[in-house]
């Protein structure tokens, strides 16, 4: 039977296999469009509220003069960089010099593709039914260091050299925690695809996916609504679930072990305040984009706020649950209301009840957006400047052991679980995974805890018989500092 | 041959040719720059190139991962090491065996002509592997939609999708080869699980060991 | 409705490609072996032991290619599989490779080949 569409339907409604390609291609435009807008539209917003921001922590003003509160400055800023003379020393690597802002600021954009604002399969997303989303993410945030390594070296200054050096060091060491706290998600989650992983959708159970039925999946409930002639699926969480099925509090404390160990790194691959060595300006002037001015200088500065933007909605997306509300009264408008307040049939649904969703969808993962952002701007505030080798120490012997242990354990407790699950069904299969773990996890922090003991020991004898000078910066270590009654040998 | 040049030219022919000519002149590039941090970007790019020609293979986990572990870790670390040993200028030494380029140039191109010659007359020239009938099941994505096949089992079509091969290079396909006990891949992946830790744990000894002048 | 938007498994993206043009396997080898002798003669020409080091990542990546050519052509498995160890050994390689390097470096200050050709330290 040939049914007849419109081309409205054609261009929004209709699911994605029944569409021909050209409604694909607009479809994707607009996708394109309205990623672009909120990943780059914003970043003046960030901007504005990183120096009011500061000005309140350090007690002054910060700008506000431009427009209502100083909400236009970083527009007259754009302006003033746009104005300014497009200056290019003459010893740089020409072609490199160019590309560099551009190449720092591509993958930011490229990553936009994948981050969900909504649940559904046609405009969840730029590219809603890429099923590989973390895998994308990971490999755009590996070549994401191309651009400051390049404006470095290109600059043909030592001070840019040493900035682009420590860059590439540095994203090098921490991209391996936040690597091992991602797969950490994904192994719990079981999918790859970001959608899903907000959802916690679990593929590996066999579920029969019959339009109408509530799945229990782990996280929260999920209605799958029949919605024939309509593009959108809405897995609509119960209400009974909330912000305690996040991802950040699954496999208790696992999934949070791995949420703190990706925020360190988020700020570490940011190159912001504490780990901001590459760009450090009481040492390296202004690191790799000394040389540079005017708009190249705004594409770094640009691509440094969406590049933070960026890993804070990954971070959203992975651990906070995504799009959804913390609580799940507050997710979206039922479709079945909207369908008994307009009177209409079961299998239709008015336009404009979907774009409602959405928006409930979009703001509550801006709100947590902007939760995060502000999260960046206090830790810089409140943290002094680790020194490099602190930097290195804590990234390789600090944060890389505790990650991937945390990925271990989750991995013993999912296969437990696994070996569990047709003796004793899911919630006693997973107390058993999880208390083997958590055995487990003490039995690791008492090993570190007695072989840190015994080091501090060791160094405070190395104090008493003289070998060590007391004024000496290895005797205020870290641990000696912060724990000097557990760790303290003489009485 | 193709009846005519519209049902030849078709989108993934037309990929594979500007790729492939993508990867062909960034590969040549890399060599004939003197320039070593040139060259690391020259090869950049084809791995990108290559890493496209992968998702034409339907290969699709190896192409992220050719973009993370090439392009990402190692290419990484081969520009800190130039910068490092600050060889970013072109090289100064004067070639001390001048003979051996155009020696090397030409067995080259002797070996070009030898494998085209061999792989045009030895490869069979056929279409991709395809278990795909006329009236073909969904995939996944598809059976998740209302409205498509809604009673099919879901671990029923994943499994279906590791056999499969046009969705084989999925990230589920390749797991459920890769540790999958009856296939022979299990016990190789292991012994690359210990090569990498011995070479970690190799190129932190060469590498942090100091010369004799440096512990004077 | 257009009958190749319906066969479509992949999404709509599929009904852009006309039915018949398929790349041919030769295609992908001969592509793989060009890439191959780019890296060897890469190999043979450089004097510069990091970009000899990228030509033989160069080789590798174009047998990587081959082996997934054929394991898609053929519908095996092993071609993919094979090339994830190739990736995990090239790796490996590196890693060791460069530590060598920078040990040479220390050494003698320079890392030509030319001149590294004792075997010792």
């Amino acid at each position: 039977m040939e049914t007849t569409y419109t081309i409205w339907q054609y261009l929004f409604t209709l699911p994605v296999h029944e569409i021909p390609w050209w409604a694909e291609v607009f479809r994707s435009i607009l996708r394109v469009v309205i990623g672009l807008a909120f990943g780059l539209g914003l970043v003046p917003i960030y901007v504005w509220l990183e120096r009011r921001m500061l000005g309140w922590v350090q007690g002054r003003l910060g700008p506000n003069r431009v427009g209502p509160e100083g909400l236009l400055q970083p527009i007259a800023d754009v302006i003033k960089l746009f104005m300014k003379e497009d200056i290019i020393p003459t010893n740089v690597d020409r072609g490199l010099f160019l590309i560099a802002p551009i190449i720092a600021l591509a993958p930011v954009i490229m990553s936009i593709t994948v981050i969900p604002w909504n649940g559904s399969k046609s405009w969840g997303a730029v590219a809603p039914g890429l099923d590989i989303g973390i895998l994308f993410l990971l490999g755009v945030a590996s070549i994401e260091v191309y651009g400051v390594i390049l404006a470095g070296w290109s600059s043909n200054n030592k001070y840019s050299l040493l900035g682009g050096l420590r860059a590439s060091s540095q994203v090098i060491s921490y991209e391996l925690g936040m690597g091992l706290a991602i797969i950490a998600v994904l192994l719990m989650c079981g999918t790859l695809g970001l959608q899903d992983v907000v959802r916690g959708y679990d593929l590996r159970q066999p579920h029969e996916f019959v339009a109408g039925t509530v799945l229990n999946n782990g996280q929260g409930l999920i209605n799958v609504l029949p919605l024939s002639g309509t593009g959108y699926t809405f897995y609509m969480l119960d209400w009974s679930s909330g912000f305690w099925d996040w991802n950040v509090f699954r496999m208790f404390p696992f999934g949070l072990i791995a949420c703190v160990v990706y925020m360190i790194s988020m700020i570490a691959e940011t190159n912001r305040a504490p780990f901001d060595l590459p760009e450090a300006e009481t040492e390296l002037v202004a690191g790799f984009h000394t040389e540079y001015s005017g708009f190249r200088f705004g594409a770094f500065f640009m691509s440094e706020y969406a590049n933070m933007a960026i890993v804070s909605t990954i971070c959203v997306t992975l651990f906070f649950g995504g799009w959804l509300a913390p609580l799940g009264i507050l997710n979206q408008v039922p479709i079945s209301w909207i369908q008994a307040l307009t009177q209409t049939p079961d299998s239709w649904v008015p336009w404009w009840a979907n774009l409602i969703n959405s928006l409930i969808s979009a703001l509550w993962i801006i709100l947590k957006l902007f939760t995060l952002i502000s999260m960046f701007i206090l830790v810089r505030a409140s943290y002094p400047r680790l020194r490099y080798d602190m930097l290195m120490r804590f990234g390789w012997k600090g944060l890389l052991p505790v990650a991937l242990i945390n990925l271990v354990l989750i991995a013993i407790s999912l296969a437990v679980q696994h070996s569990f699950r047709d003796s004793l069904g899911t919630a006693g299969a997973w107390w058993v995974g999880q208390i083997i773990a958590w055995a487990l996890m003490l039995a690791a922090m008492l090993v570190a805890f007695v072989s840190v003991r015994k080091s501090y020991a060791s160094r405070q004898r190395d104090i008493a018989s003289g070998e060590i000078p007391a004024d000496s910066p290895i005797v205020r270590h870290p641990v000696a500092l912060a724990l000097p009654a557990l760790t303290s040998t003489e009485k | 041959m193709p009846e005519s040049l519209a049902g030849f030219l078709s989108i993934p022919v037309l990929l594979f040719l500007i790729f492939a000519l993508g990867a062909v002149s960034t590969a040549v590039s890399c060599v004939l720059t003197p320039n070593p941090v040139r060259s690391a970007l020259f090869l950049v790019l084809n791995l990108f190139c290559v890493a496209i020609l992968y998702l034409l293979l339907n290969a699709y986990f190896l192409a992220v991962v050719q973009v993370i572990v090439y392009a990402g870790a190692i290419m990484v670390l081969f520009l800190f090491v130039i910068m490092l040993l600050n060889l970013g200028s072109p090289e100064r030494i004067p070639d001390q065996m001048k003979w051996q380029q155009p020696v090397a140039v030409g067995a080259g191109i002797l070996l070009a002509a030898m494998l085209t010659v061999t792989i045009a007359s030895s490869v069979p020239s056929f279409a991709p592997a395809t278990s795909l009938p006329q009236t073909a099941r969904r995939t996944t994505l598809d059976a998740r939609e209302p409205g498509a096949s809604q009673t099919m089992d879901n671990s029923a079509i994943l499994d279906d999708i590791a056999r499969r091969p046009e969705t084989m290079g999925t990230p589920y396909g390749i797991g459920k080869n890769l540790y999958n006990p009856d296939k022979p891949w299990l016990f190789p992946f292991e012994m690359v699980s210990f090569l990498l830790l011995v070479a970690v744990i190799g190129s932190v000894s060469l590498a942090g060991r100091q010369t004799s002048e440096e512990k004077a | 409705m257009n009958p190749a938007v319906q066969n479509a498994n992949y999404g709509a993206l599929t009904s852009l490609m006309p039915l018949g043009g398929v790349v041919p396997l030769t295609w992908y080898i001969t592509l793989a072996s060009l890439l191959f002798i780019t890296g060897a003669v890469g190999v043979l020409v450089k004097r510069n032991p990091i970009v000899i080091f990228m030509c033989v990542e160069l080789m590798l990546n174009a047998s990587n290619l081959a082996l997934i050519a054929f394991g898609r052509y053929l519908g095996n498995s092993g071609g993919m599989m094979f090339s994830i160890f190739v990736m995990a050994v090239a790796a490996a390689e590196v890693a060791v490779g460069l530590g060598i390097l920078i040990s040479i470096f220390r050494l003698r200050d320079s890392i030509s080949v030319d001149e590294v050709n004792l075997m010792r330290g």
